[in-house]
This record gives C-alpha cells, sequence and structure tokens, in this order.
C-alpha cells in the first residue's frame, strides 16, 4: 500500500476550519497515549492537563496572563509568516523590548507618572522593532536568510540581558541576585475587572486588552486593506506581487517591525506584570511557542488569539499535572511540538486529497 | 606556551568536529533540494540518547548508535511530513526543532547531573607520542578521524560518482528528474535520513566526548549554526569542513580570552560564535557569483509528482 | 514483424476528463509519424503513455507485435523508445555530459562518454561540447543535448514533442536533415506538431486528434494544409481579419535606446533597443523563446526600471524611472507570459484578481487604502461576461479555470480598462483555438479604437494574423518594425538568427 495526494482544483474551505481541530484531537489521543504508557489513566491525566485550568476563574486568569504573550506575538508572526518573511526571533525582540523598557525604571526610579507607564509600553515596542529591524536590514541589503539572522540574534539578546542584569543594572541591594530593582506603580500594568463578582470576578491587565485589540486590528489590516492584500499576494505569488507593483522589500522591512514591536511589547508586558523586574529566563520560550500559535491559528489574527488560549492550556495544565500527577512539566513542550506537526500534516488536507494505492493493484488499473 | 597552544587546538578540534558533523549532513539533504532546518531537534535528541544509551550500557560506542538511531527516526518524520505529505519545509522543520528540544528535555530529565561514559582518544601507539603533532594528528577520539572520513566521502559520491550525480540533478531540477525516471521522493528520503544520522551523531559527540554529561539545550544553536555552515561553504564539502573549524578556533578564542581574564564581559565572549555567525552569511550571501552557482535550485520546494 | 509500436484502444482518464478516448494507431520502423491536433487533443497524454511517465486506465500497447507494460520512463529507453519533451528535462547547473549521463543506464566513465557525445553529436549535425553548462546555452542548444541523449541509446523509436516551437526556421531545417537520416537507418519518429507545413514537408503518416479521440490516419503529403487543419478543429477555422488602416496616428508608446543590464546569470542583456508604437496599430516581436523577451516585457512593464527615464514615453511622458503602477496610470496595461503566478495569483479567487493589476489605477476598488469588494466584483463580473470566462463558481479561484479561460479573464482585466497602450506577452500561449480567436480579435479592436498594441509572440501565424508592423528580436536586440506585408516567413527566419546584428555591425564597420 502507499499513501498519495492528489491536488485539489481549489482549496478546500471545510478542511481550513477542521484542520486545527483534528490535529488538537489527535494530539490529545497521542498524549492519552503516551500516559498509558507511563502507566496512568489517560482520562484522570488528560482531565488534569487539558481541563482543570478551565475550571476556576483564577485559573482563567492564569491563562489569560500565559495567553497574552502568544497572542500578542502569535498574531504577528503569522502576518509575517502569510507574506512569506520567516522572523522566528521573536524570543529575542520579547527580550529586547523587555530591556529597552526598562530603560526607564532603572534610570529613572522616581518617575512615577501615568507617563512612565506609557513610555515604557513605547520602548518595548522600539526595542523590539529595532531588533527586528536587523534581519529585515540584513535581508533587504545583503539577501542574508532572515531564518538564520533572527535565530541568532535570540541567543545574542539573552546574552545582553544577561550581561546588564548581572552588571551594569543590578540591584544593589539584590543580594547579588542577578535582577533589576523590581517595578512599582506606574512603573506595572494596571489591571481591570472584566466579570463582575457574580460571575466570578475576573481580572485582566492591560497587556490582554492590548493583545485583543491587536489582534482585531490586524484581522482588518488582513482583510480589509490593500496592504494586507499585498502581504498575502506577497506570500503565495512573489511574482505577481511584483507584476502589482509592491515591493518586496517594504514587505520584509513591514513585517520585522510589526513581529518585532509586538514580541518587544509582549516582552515589557511580562517584566511589568507577571515578572515585576528584569532577569534572565523572562519568558518560557514564548518567542517560539508563538510560532506553534500563529500555525494553529491558520495565520490568522483571530485565530491566533483563540490558539493563544490552547497553548496556554498546555502551560498551565504542565504545571498543575506536574504538582497532581508527577508527570515533568517538560511534557508541556514535547505536547506543543507534537500538535505542531499534527497542524502542518493536516494542513495538507486543504490543498490535497489523501489517496491510498495498493501497489499490487497498480499492474491491474494499467491492464485491465 | 607550547602546551597552553597545543590544548587550545586540541579543544578547537572538538569544539569544531559537532559543526562538522551536523552540517555536513545537513549539506547533503540540501544538495537533494530539501531544506530542513530540524538540525537543532535532531541533535539534541542525539546527545540526550547517546547519553542515556552509553551510560545504562557503558559503552559509548552503543551511545553512538542510539544517537544516528535518534537523529535517523526524527529525520523521518521530517520527510513524511515534507515529502509524502508535501507540507511547509520551513514550517516543519522549525517545528521538529521545537519537538526535538521538548523532547529531550523530558528524557533527559533523569540524567541531569550524572557522570557520562566518555568517549576516549584512539591514542595510536608510537605515532600520538610524537610531541606536538601526534596528540593533534594521532591522538583524537574515533569520530574526529569519521567526521573527516565523511566529508572526503560526502566530496568524492557528490562529485565523482552517479549517485551524487543524481542526487545533485533532484536538487537542481526536481521535475527533470521525475521526467528521467528517478524516484524524487526516493532519493529525498534517504538524504533526509542521512541528514538526520549525521545530526544525531553530532549531538551525540557534544555529550559523549565534548562534555561527557547531559544538559538542557546543550546543543546552544550548534544545529542553526551548521545550517548558516552550509550557506557559508556554497553547498561545497571542503569548504564546510574550513568554515566548520574556523567557527570552532572563534568559539575557542572565545573562550580563552575568558579564561585569561581581560575586561571584556564574559557574555560578549560568548556571543561571538552568534555574531560571527550572522557576519558570515551577510558576507556570502552579498556575494552572488559565490552563492548562486551553487545553490541548488529547488531547496525547499515542494515536489508533486503529475499522475 | 510489420509495426514497431501499436496502441490498441488506450484510454487515459484524469479525474473526469477523458485524455485519451479508445486510440488506436500503429508505427512502423523508419516510419516519420505526425501526431496532429490541437492544444488539449490529447497528443501530450498519449505519448507520455508511451514513455511510460503516465499509466493508460485501459487498453494495451504492443512493442514488435507483442504486448508490453511500459512501467516507467526507465523501462521506455529499455525498449529502444527515447523522447525529446518540450519542456526540456534538463538540469541547469550540470554540465552537457552530466546531463546525458543521467539518461544513460549504469555507472559511466566521464572521459569516454564525453568523448562519444562529441563523435555522435558532430556526426549528426548537432555539435556540442561535453563540457559546458547547460545555463550557458540557447534553446537550440539544449535540445541538441536532448537529442544526443537519446540517440546515444541507439533508440528504435524517438518521439518529438512540438519540438520546432524553439527553433528558428533555419535550425528546424537542420533538424529535419537529422530526423531524415535517422529515419533512413531505420529508426522511427513520433512527431507531435500542430505546424502543418512542417508536417506535410517532413512525415510519412499522421494521425489526427481531436479531443482525446482519434479522427483520422492519413498520408500528410497528399493532403492540403487546409484539409489537415479541417481534420484537426472539426470545421471551418476562424481567420481574424486585420481590418487595416492606412496609416498609423501618434506615437503613443516609444522605446528610445533601451539599455538594461542582465540581472542574473542566465539572463539576457537588452542592447539598443528603439521601437514606435502608434495610436491604431498592432506591432508584433517576433523571435525564438530566450532571445530577451521576458527581460523585454519587464523592462517595457516596468516590473524592472530603466537607467534613463526617456527610454521610455508613453504617450510623450518619459516613464523609464517609473514602476509598473504609474505607468499603468499613465494609461498603459501589460499581460506577462505565465498566467499562473505572475497574471494572477492562484489561490485568489478572480475579484481579488482584478484588484492584482487595478489598485493603482481605479478608484472605485481602493478607497484609502481600503478594498472595495464590490467595486472588484463588479469589474470581474464585467469581463467574465463580454469574454465568456466559462467557470463552475460565481467567483472562483484562477487555479480552478482552465488556460483558455484564465488567459481571457486576464487579457480581458486589462482591455476592460480600455488601455492607450497594451503590451501582451504570448497571448495565446497555450490556448484553445476558441479562446485565441476571441483574444486576438479583441487585441485588433482595441488597436482600430485607437489604441498602441505590442504583442510578443513566438507563435509566427498568430503574428502574421494580427500584426501590422513586425519587429525581430534575437539575443537582447531588436530589429527594424517592418509592415508586415513586406515580411515573409524566410526573412523572419534570417532575423531571428540574428541577420540584423551582422548588419548593424557591419554598419558600424564601414561608419
Amino acid at each position: 500500500m502507499r499513501l498519495v495526494l492528489e491536488k485539489r482544483a481549489e482549496r478546500s474551505t471545510r478542511m481550513a476550519l477542521l484542520s486545527p481541530l483534528i490535529a488538537i484531537v489527535l494530539t490529545l489521543v497521542t498524549g492519552g497515549i503516551i500516559f498509558a504508557l507511563r502507566g496512568l489513566d489517560p482520562l484522570a491525566a488528560l482531565y488534569v492537563y487539558f481541563i482543570e485550568p478551565l475550571t476556576s476563574s483564577w485559573s482563567i486568569e492564569q491563562l489569560i496572563v500565559k495567553a497574552t504573550p502568544l497572542a500578542l506575538i502569535g498574531a504577528a508572526l503569522g502576518v509575517s509568516y502569510l507574506a512569506n518573511v520567516w522572523n522566528i526571533g521573536a524570543e529575542g525582540q520579547l527580550t529586547a523590548g523587555a530591556i529597552f523598557g526598562s530603560i526607564i525604571p532603572v534610570y529613572f526610579p522616581e518617575m512615577q507618572t501615568p507617563l512612565t507607564l506609557v513610555l515604557m509600553l513605547a520602548l518595548g515596542i522600539i526595542g523590539g522593532m529595532a531588533f527586528g529591524a536587523i534581519p529585515a536590514f540584513l535581508k533587504n541589503r545583503f539577501s542574508a536568510n532572515e531564518i538564520l539572522t533572527s535565530l541568532m540574534l535570540v541567543y545574542v539578546a539573552q546574552l545582553i540581558l544577561d550581561w546588564l542584569v548581572r552588571g551594569p543594572w543590578r540591584d544593589p541591594q539584590g543580594y547579588n541576585f542577578p535582577k533589576t530593582i523590581s517595578f512599582t506603580n506606574w512603573q506595572t500594568l494596571p489591571s481591570f475587572q472584566v466579570l463582575p463578582p457574580s460571575i466570578g470576578p475576573l481580572y485582566v491587565n492591560l497587556g490582554a486588552i492590548l493583545a485583543v485589540l491587536a489582534a482585531i486590528s490586524l484581522a482588518f489590516l488582513m482583510g480589509r486593506t490593500l496592504k494586507g492584500f499585498e502581504l498575502r499576494v506577497q506570500g503565495v505569488a512573489p511574482r505577481a506581487g511584483r507584476f502589482a507593483g509592491f515591493s518586496r522589500e517594504k514587505t520584509v522591512w513591514f513585517c520585522f517591525l510589526l513581529s518585532g514591536g509586538l514580541a518587544g511589547l509582549a516582552g515589557i508586558c511580562e517584566v511589568m506584570s507577571t515578572v515585576g523586574q528584569l532577569q534572565p529566563g523572562i519568558s518560557p520560550g514564548y518567542g517560539f511557542t508563538a510560532i506553534i500559535v500563529a500555525f494553529l491559528g491558520r495565520l490568522n489574527p483571530i485565530g491566533a488569539l483563540v490558539a493563544a488560549f490552547a497553548l496556554a492550556i498546555s502551560y498551565l495544565g504542565g504545571e498543575s499535572a506536574q504538582v497532581a500527577l508527577g508527570i515533568s512539566d517538560k511534557t508541556a513542550r514535547v505536547f506543543q511540538g507534537i500538535l505542531l506537526f499534527y497542524i502542518l500534516a493536516c494542513d495538507s488536507l486543504i490543498l490535497y486529497r489523501f489517496k491510498l494505492i495498493g501497489l499490487s493493484a497498480a499492474p491491474v488499473e494499467s491492464r485491465a | 606556551m607550547n602546551d597552553q597552544l597545543l590544548s587550545i587546538i586540541l579543544t578547537i578540534i572538538t569544539a569544531s568536529t559537532p559543526l562538522l558533523l551536523a552540517s555536513i549532513g545537513e549539506l547533503v539533504v540540501e544538495r537533494s533540494g530539501v531544506l530542513n532546518l530540524g538540525v537543532e531537534g535532531m541533535m539534541a535528541v542525539g546527545a540526550v540518547c547517546g547519553f542515556g544509551a552509553a551510560l545504562t550500557t557503558g559503552s559509548p560506542l552503543i551511545g553512538i548508535l542510539a544517537a544516528i538511531a535518534a537523529g535517523v527516526l526524527l529525520s523521518l518524520l521530517f520527510g513524511f511530513l515534507t515529502l509524502t505529505m508535501i507540507s511547509n519545509q520551513v514550517a516543519t522543520g522549525l517545528a521538529l526543532t521545537l519537538l526535538g528540544l521538548g523532547l529531550a528535555g523530558l528524557i533527559g530529565e533523569s540524567f541531569v547531573g550524572q557522570p557520562g561514559v566518555k568517549l576516549q582518544n584512539l591514542d595510536i601507539p608510537v605515532l600520538s607520542a610524537i610531541p606536538f603533532i601526534g596528540p593533534i594528528l594521532f591522538g583524537q577520539d574515533l569520530l574526529v578521524y569519521v567526521s573527516l572520513a565523511i566529508v572526503a566521502g560526502v566530496s568524492y559520491v557528490l562529485f565523482r560518482t552517479k549517485t551524487g550525480l543524481i542526487i545533485r540533478a533532484v536538487g537542481d531540477s526536481h521535475q527533470s528528474a521525475h521526467a528521467l525516471g528517478y524516484s524524487v521522493i526516493g532519493v529525498r528520503y534517504l538524504a533526509v535520513m542521512f541528514g538526520g544520522g549525521c545530526a544525531g551523531l553530532a549531538g551525540g559527540y557534544l555529550s559523549l566526548a565534548y562534555t561527557p554529561q547531559w544538559v538542557e539545550n546543550m546543543t546552544s544553536g550548534r544545529g542553526w549554526i551548521a545550517l548558516a555552515l552550509v550557506v557559508f561553504a556554497s553547498w561545497l564539502p571542503w569548504r564546510l569542513a574550513i568554515g566548520a573549524y574556523l567557527f570552532g578556533t572563534i568559539t575557542i578564542l572565545g573562550f580563552s580570552l575568558q579564561a585569561i581574564g581581560i575586561g571584556i564581559p564574559s557574555q560578549l565572549l560568548s556571543s561571538l560564535p552568534y555574531i560571527v555567525t550572522i557576519l558570515a552569511l551577510v558576507v556570502i550571501s552579498g556575494n552572488r557569483a559565490l552563492t548562486r552557482a551553487n545553490t541548488p535550485a529547488c531547496l525547499g520546494q515542494p515536489f508533486v509528482p503529475d499522475r | 514483424m510489420e509495426y514497431l509500436l501499436e496502441a490498441l484502444n488506450v484510454t487515459k482518464i484524469f479525474g473526469t476528463l477523458k485524455a485519451n478516448d479508445n486510440v488506436t494507431l500503429k508505427v512502423k520502423p523508419g516510419e516519420i509519424h505526425a501526431f496532429l491536433g490541437e492544444n488539449g487533443a490529447g497528443k501530450s497524454t498519449l505519448v507520455k503513455m508511451i514513455y511510460g511517465a503516465l499509466q493508460p486506465t485501459s487498453g494495451e500497447f504492443r512493442w514488435m507485435g507483442s504486448p508490453v507494460t511500459i512501467a516507467n520512463p526507465a523501462a521506455a529507453r529499455k525498449l529502444g523508445i527515447g523522447m525529446v519533451f518540450q519542456h526540456f528535462s534538463l538540469f541547469d547547473a550540470l554540465s552537457v555530459a552530466e546531463n546525458i549521463a543521467l539518461a544513460m543506464p549504469g555507472d559511466f566513465d566521464m572521459a569516454k562518454l564525453s568523448e562519444k557525445i562529441s563523435r555522435v553529436s558532430k556526426d549528426y549535425g548537432l555539435p556540442l561540447e561535453p563540457t559546458a553548462i547547460v545555463a550557458d546555452l540557447s534553446v537550440g542548444e539544449r535540445q541538441r543535448i536532448e537529442i544526443v541523449r537519446c540517440l546515444l541509446q541507439e533508440p528504435k523509436l524517438l518521439i518529438m514533442d512540438e519540438p520546432t516551437a524553439v527553433l528558428t526556421p533555419q535550425e528546424a531545417d537542420q533538424l529535419f536533415l537529422t530526423l531524415g537520416r535517422l529515419a533512413r537507418e531505420g529508426c522511427a519518429v513520433i512527431y507531435i506538431s500542430h505546424r502543418l507545413e512542417e508536417v506535410k514537408r517532413l512525415c510519412h503518416n499522421a494521425t489526427i486528434l481531436r479531443h482525446g479521440k482519434v479522427v483520422a490516419n492519413v498520408d500528410p503529403t497528399k493532403e492540403t494544409a487546409s484539409s489537415l487543419a479541417k481534420l484537426m478543429v472539426g470545421g471551418e477555422i476562424h481567420v481574424v481579419r486585420a481590418a487595416r488602416k492606412d496609416k498609423g496616428g501618434a506615437v503613443r508608446l516609444k522605446l528610445e535606446g533601451l539599455n538594461l543590464h542582465a540581472d542574473g546569470p542566465f539572463a539576457v542583456e537588452l542592447k539598443n533597443i528603439s521601437l514606435d508604437v502608434r495610436a491604431g496599430e498592432v506591432v508584433a516581436i517576433a523571435g525564438v523563446a530566450g532571445n530577451g523577451q521576458s527581460e523585454f516585457f519587464d523592462a517595457v512593464s516596468g516590473e524592472r526600471s530603466l537607467p534613463r527615464d526617456a527610454m521610455l514615453l508613453i504617450d510623450g511622458k518619459p516613464m523609464g524611472y517609473h514602476g509598473v503602477n504609474a505607468r499603468r496610470n499613465a494609461g498603459a496595461a501589460f499581460v506577462p507570459e505565465e498566467r499562473l503566478g505572475h497574471g494572477a495569483v492562484p489561490g485568489f479567487r478572480l475579484s481579488e484578481n482584478v484588484i492584482l493589476t487595478r489598485h493603482s489605477s481605479d478608484e472605485a476598488l481602493v478607497k484609502s487604502g481600503m478594498m472595495q469588494k464590490n467595486g472588484a466584483s463588479g469589474v470581474s463580473e464585467r469581463v467574465i461576461k463580454a469574454f465568456d470566462v466559462r467557470k463552475g463558481k460565481p467567483d472562483p479561484e484562477a487555479r480552478a479555470l482552465s488556460g483558455g479561460n484564465l488567459q481571457k479573464f486576464v487579457v480581458g482585466r486589462e482591455l476592460d480598462r480600455k488601455p492607450g497602450v497594451l503590451v501582451v506577452n504570448q497571448p495565446t500561449w497555450g490556448v484553445d483555438a476558441g479562446a485565441s480567436a476571441t483574444i486576438r480579435q479583441a487585441i485588433i479592436d482595441l488597436a482600430r479604437q485607437g489604441s498602441a498594441v505590442l504583442v510578443i509572440s513566438q507563435d509566427l501565424d498568430e503574428i502574421f494574423e494580427v500584426a501590422d508592423r513586425i519587429a525581430v528580436i534575437s539575443r537582447g536586440q531588436l530589429s527594424e518594425a517592418y509592415p508586415s506585408s513586406e515580411l515573409s516567413a524566410e526573412k523572419i527566419g534570417l532575423l531571428m538568427a540574428g541577420e540584423h546584428e551582422t548588419r548593424e555591425m557591419a554598419h558600424a564597420a564601414r561608419a
């Protein structure tokens, strides 16, 4: 027997919608098998992993906290990938954003006005953009592969962060721990109550609101504007893009500045909320997980918003599974990797359909 | 002074070997027209499986075999997706890296902090006793010689045999190769598996010879540097060997400067390999004459035979 | 053994399409046998099955009297079947000898093979340098590699798929000599073509296909071109009549000393091209593929900008520095050769493909950066109606359309704007006769309404049908444009081979 794919005349809209769901189901099945192999009750384990995080308003708040950077970065990465610009250095741009934004509390710790908040967020975006601008420039000027350059810069950004918090930016009262002073008041993100206590009080911070706004604006950009059209054309048919008078260089700039800027925003939001100071390891690989978010969300900004929740569950589930079942929290990353594989495989079904060909049947077919 | 120079040269060789192993495999993969960005992931899994197998059996050789097998298995997953399922090669390669790093972390959890089994140097009798030159040329571990033999073999096969001609042909125009009756997918599967084996071996070298222990993320971007090396070498095996040793040298010089304790922050020196990689890509990619001539024309493009 | 190859009731079905329907035919040794038919008649599918690249759905082949299954091209070559494809199966980055080695069974000795290539290629009048890299060779030379590749295996049957489409008439004459010699040596040749004169001149036997079926088997030497054409098309052919005007109007498109360096190792440099296209006339540029046509199109359309602004003028305005959209806004429109991926985005709906080329020139399509979907659908429906574009869904993706229908859409999209200047590259390449006639008529009509039309084409029949004046491009240089009534096919052939270059050089030497 041999498996072959046959090209469909048109994209299958049904498969485009179903493919992420199929991928998630397959991942759950695979997860169940892995748990069973480890001698755990697969259903109970899957419950702890994927359902429990949704049961209390506290853990929903946690989910939103984890989903925020994933959605911010994933939405922008989806736009870039759609335009065939491969920024995989979002983790580095996130770090750069966190560093830039922290300039204010480190050098002007006394500055405590609403402007502080705005400046820090703006500097975060600028930092991410500046770091994203490097691969964009190298791509346009020297045609250096943006995948490799953006990835190399992740290590560079993390080493710069490491140097800063161990060296010039270290908190003098911090008992030699590698961290800056703690951020307070206007140096942290405000929270808002979005659901009243009667339903179960739900607080989200400014970052989550920014993520939703970013996703909606990007969806609008891609669906309605000529700019979005331009990006989509360049992704699938570069020659047609040139014929339409669209500039490839501008697209590379646009995608890197956009995704770098939003990754930088995600970075500064992390240090202004969850982390509360600049230190090494501000992100558990959000910049890389966001790649999975982008694909699971079908490279669609609203899709990324939904996908960010799915992956946030895997982070949170990983933590609770470690406590409840003694499963390593590293299982989460394996699930994320498996999920991406399934998504990519299922995506083939949008353009192709399966056909099983029995080897023994082939000659019969040709002679019948 | 001589001793110091000798030990620096010896560490350069061990630092260069994993880069060379990983990149020579990827070179063959790319010559066949496939871009596998999952080298880092395959290396990580190779490293952890090699370490684990050697630890359980006490034999570094079995560790090496396990590392190769792990790399091949992961590459088959990549091959199935990109070649049979015609998925996007860039995205699938990234997926392979993410999965590989995750898997390696999970598998290796119990190995953290355990002392490893070291692959011993061969120390060829008499010859390795020659001062200075002896240890460099005749006192290395097995895989150093293997890596150079693979380079020589790949160079010979690619440019002197029909097998190599077919690999290059498939990478240059899969349509033409298909029209002539070659199995494009078959050739690419084999190339991808070879690349996987080499990446696994490179990972195994890290955890068995370079630093015989398991640390999470111990590949620290070497898989990506290997990918850049292939571009840097413009897809030529011997140029690749030179490039790998150049990078090994730069890494070790960074460490040595750190050890001497001059006033440069250690983080800056540690970031040297990554910055040099970027610079190398810029220099080579900016030179179109160098890259264009050897770049496989079908690199990264999916192949769907019409039936 | 009377017949070398027989096809008995062969049928090939792709999905719902019957590409070959119950085809039966016989080929004798030493016979040059033509397969005649329009694009899409099933010629290519049939030969691909003979060459083992496709398997028949039903029916059988016999080779020298006994039934065979030709499982793959290697099996075909083993039987003694060689094929020269229309789209060459060559490897640009490899040398001539390496390309040939790939088609030979078993291992090889490069030195010996190279020697043999030199000998055989010279012997048959197709000289080749074994160490040359394919990317550096002309189309004619590349075809020689394909032919020599087959000859080295001493084939009993040689299949040639539209070999002269890419050759100058003189190169074609040389090819006919080679094929004649092969036939005399006992090798059978299957010759696919839709060029009737050629078939009459060269072939001993002709099988005519229409819609996948064999409609006739005739001796072409006893037929006339029009009787063969009637068999191919199945009725009278609709000939476009160019109602000529006496004199052209004002110059609407002017090229003056256009130079453009080659932008890659395999590209052609454009040298000192000058041409006027006037209101009301169609000027055609003839030439063998790969002589700078696509570079010329990129230069004129503005996909590549020019070194001087005054090298290209649209209605008197210098536009050399301006990009494709600025030139569109100045009243020009362009149709590239490649429909899918250049003229249209395959995965986009037709209405979205309207926006592709008209986003800057049509205010109804984009307002302050926002796409107007209703406007786009309106234009799309207008084009579909005016050009009778056949489709399955109301607004399908471009790739779902057949070649002819998509070409009608791509041309119609530009004509709908009533452009003052239209530049079309290969307007009817790979398009069925009905769509060709529609497109050619539309091009002529546009010119008659006062526009200037420039057509780049490799198809001489098409050029004579539509053009008022004809220029020839060869190695990046353009000849003078001659009134089409003053040009014979032979004269064009000489120009294609580069006659005007040598003449200009002679001028230069005298001066």
